[in-house]
């Protein structure tokens, strides 16, 4: 394995442990940050009321869920096509 | 000989796989992360941000326009730079505070294309998600965008050019732009907030301190990894596709990969 190679299983490592870690040893609720941002804002100012709705609001969370992976998925095919390609060019040009 | 050559092509295949795997099975919670709510910010706030944004998002079509111009090849990496903070910024990654929130993944166009042409990318991933998944708003696209979509690619710019210089290593000065483009964005956001909601007693100040801190922490460990994954990606580029990034200046001089 080249020096680069180790470098990126590395970082790869880190990322996984980085996510692992608060999932494996830490008690939360996993509350999305900005949901605690709107508590706050209600606790600042209690007569403030929103005056504007999101456009379109997902049924559901499994819907929002399954928007966010296609989120993902369009990103991350997106990286893995364009990556395919110049891995082989790499590859003819040897 | 053709054995060793096959470990190796099948050794970077097999990380993007993983990475990729894990970009997409990593986003199982639904919770929502860091922008400001659709509605969030009162009126006057919102209008302002929007007048402060538009500017740079103009300034950004131009730009992006130009580069286009002047090297359409480097629409495959715009692409790239592109899904990659479409990618980061639909992780919703659980963090040591036992709440969630995501990294943006702009710093690496940034460094590449520029901060302006990051900025419409950026907005673009904020569009999205503020128009499909209720995520983030368009009263508070102003403010959204001028947090994540313009000063966070400058951020990302400086510190990548300063360090660059400075250390000579191209993936320290990469990974630290990531890392602090990341904690500006979401300081940047807390003190939007804390304009708007001053607190009572404690004024803008406390009520900056508040905000600053559900995010503070959270986000610590998520700039990490999004520093981690933009030296990754950097890597990766590096590797496969030199020529493109001797067009953008990317390479030249020293790098501190292999």
């Amino acid at each position: 394995m080249s020096k680069g190679q180790k470098t990126n299983w590395l970082l790869l490592g880190g990322v996984v442990l980085l996510v692992a870690w608060p999932l494996l040893f830490v008690k939360g609720d996993f509350e999305g940050a900005d949901a605690q941002a709107g508590e706050l804002v209600k606790e600042l100012s209690p007569d403030y009321t929103p005056w504007a709705e999101p456009v379109f609001e997902p049924a559901s969370s499994e819907i929002e869920s399954l928007l966010f992976a296609f989120q993902a998925a369009l990103g991350a095919g997106t990286i893995g096509f364009i990556f395919g390609g110049y891995h082989e060019r790499r590859r003819q040009q040897r | 000989m053709i054995k060793s050559s096959y470990a190796k092509r099948y050794g970077s295949v097999g990380a993007i796989a993983l990475l990729t795997t894990f970009l997409v099975v990593a986003s199982p919670n639904p919770a929502f992360a860091m922008h400001i709510s659709e509605g969030f910010l009162p009126l006057g706030w919102a209008l302002g941000w929007w007048l402060v944004f538009l500017p740079f998002l103009g300034a950004g079509l131009w730009a992006l326009q130009r580069q286009l111009k002047r090297h359409p090849e480097s629409r495959v990496l715009l692409a790239l730079a592109g899904a990659f903070a479409f990618v980061l910024s639909s992780l919703k990654i659980p963090s040591v505070t036992g709440s969630c929130s995501h990294p943006m993944g702009v710093a690496l166009g940034a460094t590449l294309f520029g901060p302006l042409v990051m900025t419409v990318l950026g907005t673009f991933v904020l569009l999205f998600q503020a128009l499909l998944i209720a995520h983030g708003g368009l009263t508070t696209l102003g403010a959204n965008g001028f947090a994540m979509a313009v000063v966070a690619p400058w951020v990302a710019w400086g510190t990548y050019q300063g360090l660059k210089k400075l250390t000579q290593r191209q993936g320290i000065a990469l990974f630290a732009a990531a890392v602090l483009s990341n904690l500006v964005t979401y300081s940047l956001t807390a003190f939007q907030l804390a304009l708007a909601f001053p607190h009572s007693d404690g004024g803008v100040v406390l009520s900056f301190a508040k905000f600053a801190a559900l995010f503070a922490i959270t986000q610590i460990p998520l700039a990490i990894s999004e520093g981690f994954l933009t030296v990754l990606m950097g890597t990766w580029l590096l590797t496969y596709c030199p020529e493109e990034l001797e067009v953008l200046q990317w390479i030249g001089g020293h790098t501190s990969h292999e």
